[in-house]
C-alpha cells in the first residue's frame, strides 16, 4: 500500500507553547489525487502543510515521499523534492513584470528570453494564458494567482499544495483553475487543496480528510456527501442555520449618487460613477473579486475621504464632506476589512480600541475626557455579546485570532445600534460556527430597521443574506438585481467575467 | 543563535526595566570607554553621578540641576507629543532660539519702561516665536508634502544665523562697548525671570515644565485628543477611521512641541542666560529629542530622563574639569545612554531566546 502512495503521513504532531496545533496526525495521498484538507479555523491545517512546505519542524511522527524518508529543513529542500505550494496570500512584486517575478523565486533562473518561452509554454499547456512581459501591478488577483501557479509548474512538481485558492477568483476564473488541477491531476501530480468552500470541494476533489482541534477526525469521498455533512464534520455538531425571515424594506437611509474618486494608491483602482440605494431593513450585498474598488468604496462611504458634493446621502441629509465621526453621530458606522491597523490598533487593548469609533455614540467620553470604565464595560460587553475569546478586555487586539479580533470589530459596530452599517469581508478567515453568528447579527440589525451594505467575496454569503446584489468590478458597481434566483453563472458576469478567457474556454468546449 | 520572538502584548515589566538597564550598561561600557582613556572608571563615574548630587559644593550643582532640566523638560514633553504620532520635529533648537529671540525683543523694545505686564508680553511672545517656527515645516509638510524631519533640521541653521544676526545687529546693546550681544535681561527688574526661591535654582521655567509635564500627562492619557495621537501613531489607517485629519495632526503637533521649545528659550534668554548673544543656544533642543525618548515618551519618564540627563551635564563639566576627561568622551557617554536605551527598548516587543546552532 505504502509503496504506490505518493505522500505517505504518520503521526505527525506538533506542539506550540499553550497548543497542540497538530496531533497524531496521518493520513496518505495518491500519485494523480486531488486530496482535500477540510477543518475550521485553527483546526491545524496550515501548520500541517508548512510541516509538508518544510516551513515548519514537527516534533514526532514520520512523512516518507515516493516512499523515501521525507524531512524538509526547508521549503528550498520541500522544492527540490517536488513539492510546491501556492500560498493564499501572493507574494508577488507589483512594480516588476511576471517575467522578472518568477525569476525572483528561481535558485538559478534562465536568461529572461528562455524564462519567458518557458511561461508561455506552461500557460498554454495548461490554460493559463499569461503575457511574461505584463506588470504585475497591473494583473487582476486570478491573474496574479496564475503567475503562482505557473511559478510552481516551472519546477515540474510531484505534489502541489493549494491554500485557499478561489477565495480571491470569479466563478469563470474558478472554472479555469479546476480544469488546469484536473489537467495536471491526469498527468499524475498529486494536489492537496485546502479550502472551506465545500461546494467546490465536493466538485473537485477526489478524497478529503477532515480536521478538528489539531486531529484527524474522518476522511471521506466528498462527492458522496452533502455540504451540510461536511459541515457537521468539521464542527462535529449541527450548526443554526441563518434566519432572513422578519424583514421589510422601508424608506432609503442611504444613497450614493456617481460618485467618483481617484485611486488611493499607485495600483489602486479609482471609483467611477458608483450610485447605489440602501434602504431602511435592507442588505445589499456588494460582490466582487478583492482590489475592485472594495476598500475605496468604504473608505468614502466611512467619511475618511471626501467626495464630491451631493454624492452621498444619508437619511435625506447630505454628508459627503463629512468625516467618520460627524457620520457616526448621524448613525452610519462601519467595519473596514483590515483588522489589524485600520479597524483596531493592534497594540492597544480591546479596551482602547472600543475608543476608536464608540466614543460618539457610546458615553465612554465626558468632555473629552476618557471614562475607561465606561470603555472597560463597553468592551465586556462586547466579548460577552459576541462571544469573543480572549483572556479579558486588557488583552491587546493583536493576540486575537483573526476570527475572534473579527467578532470584537463587528459587535463594536453592530453594538452601536447603527441606522447605516457598511462592513467589508465580515467572516474572512472566521470559522463556520462565528461566521453564521456574524451572518445572523447582521440580519437582526436589518430587521430592527437598519439598512446594512455587505461587501464580500464570499458569493454564498451574500446569496444567503442579502436581499439585493451588486458587482463591482474595476471601480464600477452594477445595478442591483435581487438575490432570489440569481444564478452563479449570472454573477460571474457581472464580476467581470473571467479577464478575456471565456474564449479559451469555448475553444476547450469546441474541441 | 538568538532568535527575537514577537510578544503578543508587550511587557509591562520591561517597559519600566530597560530604562535602569540602560543607565546601568552605559555605566559600564562608559566606565569601560573611561579606563580606556586612562582614568579611573569608578572615579570617572562618581563625579559624575555622585558628585553634582551629594559631593562638596553639592547645594551649588543642586540649584543648576534644576536649571538645566527645565528646558529639556520643557521641550521633550512637547516632543513626546509629535513622536506619539509619528510626527518628527527635529528643529526644537530653532524653535528655542527663535522663542528667545521674540522675547528679548519684545523686552529690549520696551526698555527701560517698568511694567508687570512686561514679562507676561514676553512670554506670550516667545510661546508665539516658537510656535510660528514650528508651523513653517508644518505647512510645507501640509501643503506640499516636504519631509517635517529636514526641513524642521534646517530651519535649526537658519534659526542660528538670525540669532547671529541679532546678536551683531538690532539687538546689540548700544552701551556695550561694541561686543557683541544684547543688553543683560538680569539687570531689567520687569524682563528677568528670577530665582523664585533662593538656592533651588527654580525659576518660572521650571514651572512651566511641571505644567507642561502634567499637562502633556493628562491629554496623553486621560484625553481622547491624545488618545487619538496615539492611535495615529501606532496605526495611521485606524486613525483616520477614527476621525483624526493628519494635516490637523501635523499643525497640532509641530504647533505645540515648537510654542514649548519658544517657551524654553524665552525663560532661558530672560533667567539663567540674561542675554541674546551668537552662542546664545546651548543643544538644549537637541538634547530633548533624547530625553523624549529616555524617558520612553512618557511625560514622568520625561521628567525623570530630564533630570538624569541634566545630571550628566553637569558632573560630565565636573568630570571634564577635575579629571580632564575630553568633552568627546563625555559626548560619546551620553549618546551612549540613547543607544542602550534603545537597544533595549527592544526587550519590551519581543522575547528573546536562544536555540541551538542549526541552520
Amino acid at each position: 500500500m505504502t509503496g504506490t502512495m505518493l505522500l505517505d503521513i504518520v503521526g505527525l504532531r506538533k506542539a506550540y507553547p499553550g497548543v497542540v496545533a497538530n496531533d497524531d496526525v496521518g493520513f496518505a495521498v495518491a500519485p494523480g489525487e486531488v486530496h482535500a484538507l477540510l477543518g475550521e479555523n485553527g483546526a491545524g491545517k496550515s501548520t500541517l502543510v508548512k510541516m509538508i512546505y518544510g516551513l515548519v519542524k514537527p516534533d514526532a511522527g514520520t512523512m516518507r515521499l515516493m516512499g523515501q524518508p521525507y524531512e524538509p529543513a526547508e521549503p528550498r529542500a520541500a522544492r527540490a523534492a517536488g513539492v510546491a505550494m501556492v500560498f493564499q496570500h501572493f507574494s508577488l512584486f507589483e512594480a516588476l513584470s511576471v517575467a522578472e517575478n518568477v525569476a525572483l523565486g528561481m535558485e538559478s533562473p534562465p536568461p529572461m528570453r528562455d524564462l519567458a518561452r518557458r511561461i508561455r509554454e506552461i500557460s498554454t499547456t495548461y490554460g493559463l494564458p499569461l503575457d511574461p512581459a505584463r506588470t504585475v501591478g497591473d494583473l487582476s488577483a486570478g491573474e496574479r494567482q496564475r503567475v503562482e501557479i505557473i511559478r510552481c509548474l516551472l519546477q515540474d512538481p510531484k505534489l502541489l499544495i493549494m491554500d485557499e485558492p478561489t477565495s480571491v477568483l470569479t466563478p469563470q476564473e474558478v472554472e479555469i483553475l479546476f480544469h488546469t488541477l484536473r489537467k495536471l491531476a491526469a498527468e499524475g501530480t498529486a494536489i492537496l487543496y485546502i479550502s472551506h468552500k465545500l461546494e467546490e470541494i465536493r466538485a473537485l476533489c477526489d478524497s478529503a480528510t477532515i480536521l478538528r482541534g489539531g486531529k484527524v477526525v474522518g476522511s471521506c469521498i466528498p462527492r458522496e456527501k452533502t455540504a451540510r455533512e461536511l459541515a457537521e464534520m468539521m464542527v462535529g455538531g449541527e450548526f443554526a442555520a441563518t434566519d432572513r425571515a422578519g424583514r421589510s424594506l422601508g424608506a432609503p437611509v442611504l444613497e450614493v449618487r456617481a460618485l467618483s474618486l481617484a485611486p488611493m494608491s499607485q495600483f489602486g483602482p479609482a471609483l467611477r460613477e458608483v450610485s447605489l440605494t440602501l434602504r431602511a431593513g435592507e442588505v445589499l450585498g456588494i460582490g466582487g473579486v478583492a482590489g475592485n474598488g472594495q476598500e475605496e468604496l468604504l473608505a468614502t462611504l466611512a467619511g475618511e475621504r471626501p467626495s464630491a458634493p451631493g454624492t452621498v446621502i444619508l437619511k435625506g441629509a447630505e454628508v459627503a464632506h463629512l468625516g467618520p465621526n460627524e457620520r457616526r453621530a448621524m448613525g452610519l458606522l462601519s467595519a473596514p476589512e483590515e483588522r489589524l491597523g485600520h479597524a483596531a490598533v493592534p497594540a492597544m487593548s480591546l479596551t482602547e480600541n472600543t475608543l476608536l469609533t464608540g466614543t460618539i455614540r457610546r458615553p465612554l467620553i465626558r468632555q473629552g475626557f476618557i471614562d475607561m470604565g465606561a470603555a472597560k464595560s463597553f468592551a465586556e460587553e462586547i466579548i460577552t455579546a459576541f462571544d469573543v475569546r480572549t483572556p479579558g478586555a486588557h488583552v491587546a487586539a493583536r493576540a486575537l485570532s483573526g476570527g475572534n479580533l473579527q467578532k470584537y470589530v463587528i459587535g463594536r459596530e453592530v453594538l452601536q445600534a447603527p441606522d447605516v452599517l457598511i462592513v467589508n469581508q465580515p467572516t474572512w478567515g472566521v470559522d463556520a460556527a462565528a461566521a453564521a453568528a456574524i451572518r445572523q447579527a447582521l440580519l437582526d440589525l436589518a430587521a430592527k430597521g437598519a439598512g446594512v451594505i455587505v461587501i464580500s467575496q464570499d458569493l454564498d454569503e451574500l446569496m444567503e443574506i442579502a436581499d439585493n446584489f451588486c458587482a463591482l468590478y474595476e471601480g464600477r458597481l452594477s445595478a442591483p438585481r435581487p438575490t432570489e434566483g440569481l444564478t452563479l453563472e449570472e454573477i460571474g458576469l457581472m464580476l467581470g467575467g473571467a479577464h478575456g478567457m471565456t474564449d479559451v474556454l469555448a475553444k476547450e468546449a469546441a474541441r | 543563535m538568538i532568535v527575537l520572538i514577537k510578544r503578543p502584548t508587550p511587557s509591562r515589566f520591561w517597559a519600566y526595566t530597560t530604562p535602569l538597564l540602560a543607565v546601568l550598561a552605559t555605566m559600564i561600557a562608559g566606565g569601560l570607554l573611561f579606563a580606556a582613556l586612562g582614568k579611573n572608571p569608578v572615579e570617572a563615574i562618581k563625579v559624575i553621578f555622585w558628585d553634582p548630587l551629594f559631593g562638596a559644593n553639592a547645594a551649588y550643582f543642586r540649584s543648576q540641576l534644576l536649571v538645566k532640566a527645565a528646558p529639556l523638560i520643557l521641550i521633550a514633553a512637547g516632543l513626546a507629543v509629535g513622536f506619539r504620532a509619528g510626527i518628527w520635529n527635529i528643529g526644537a533648537e530653532g524653535q528655542y532660539i527663535i522663542g528667545a529671540l521674540c522675547g528679548a525683543s519684545v523686552a529690549l523694545a520696551a526698555y527701560p519702561a517698568e511694567s508687570a505686564w512686561l514679562f507676561p508680553a514676553m512670554v506670550v511672545a516667545g510661546l508665539l516665536g516658537g510656535f510660528l517656527w514650528g508651523m513653517i515645516p508644518a505647512a510645507l509638510r501640509v501643503v506640499f508634502g516636504t519631509s517635517e524631519i529636514l526641513v524642521s533640521l534646517m530651519l535649526v541653521y537658519v534659526a542660528q544665523n538670525l540669532l547671529a544676526y541679532a546678536a551683531f545687529g538690532p539687538l546689540k546693546n548700544p552701551q556695550g562697548y561694541g561686543f557683541p550681544g544684547s543688553r543683560n535681561l538680569q539687570q531689567y527688574p520687569s524682563a528677568h525671570n528670577p530665582e523664585l526661591i533662593a538656592g533651588t535654582g527654580a525659576h518660572w521655567g521650571v514651572v512651566a515644565a511641571l505644567i507642561a509635564v502634567i499637562g502633556a500627562y493628562v491629554l496623553m492619557h486621560r484625553h481622547i485628543a491624545g488618545f487619538r495621537i496615539r492611535v495615529a501613531g501606532e496605526a495611521p489607517r485606524a486613525a483616520r477611521f477614527a476621525g483624526v485629519v493628519p494635516a490637523r495632526l501635523v499643525v497640532t503637533c509641530l504647533g505645540l512641541s515648537g510654542a514649548l521649545a519658544g517657551l524654553a528659550g524665552l525663560f532661558e534668554v530672560s533667567g539663567p542666560n540674561g542675554q541674546i548673544t551668537d552662542s546664545f543656544n546651548a543643544g538644549y533642543g537637541f538634547t530633548a529629542i533624547i530625553v523624549a525618548f529616555l524617558g520612553r515618551l512618557h511625560p514622568l519618564g520625561i521628567l525623570l530622563a530630564g533630570l538624569l540627563m541634566a545630571l550628566t551635564y553637569i558632573g560630565g563639566d565636573m568630570a571634564q574639569l577635575m579629571l580632564g576627561l575630553p568633552a568627546a568622551a563625555i559626548q560619546v557617554f551620553q549618546g551612549m545612554l540613547l543607544f542602550f536605551l534603545l537597544g533595549f527598548d527592544l526587550l519590551t516587543n519581543y522575547r528573546i531566546r536562544m536555540t541551538g546552532a542549526h541552520a
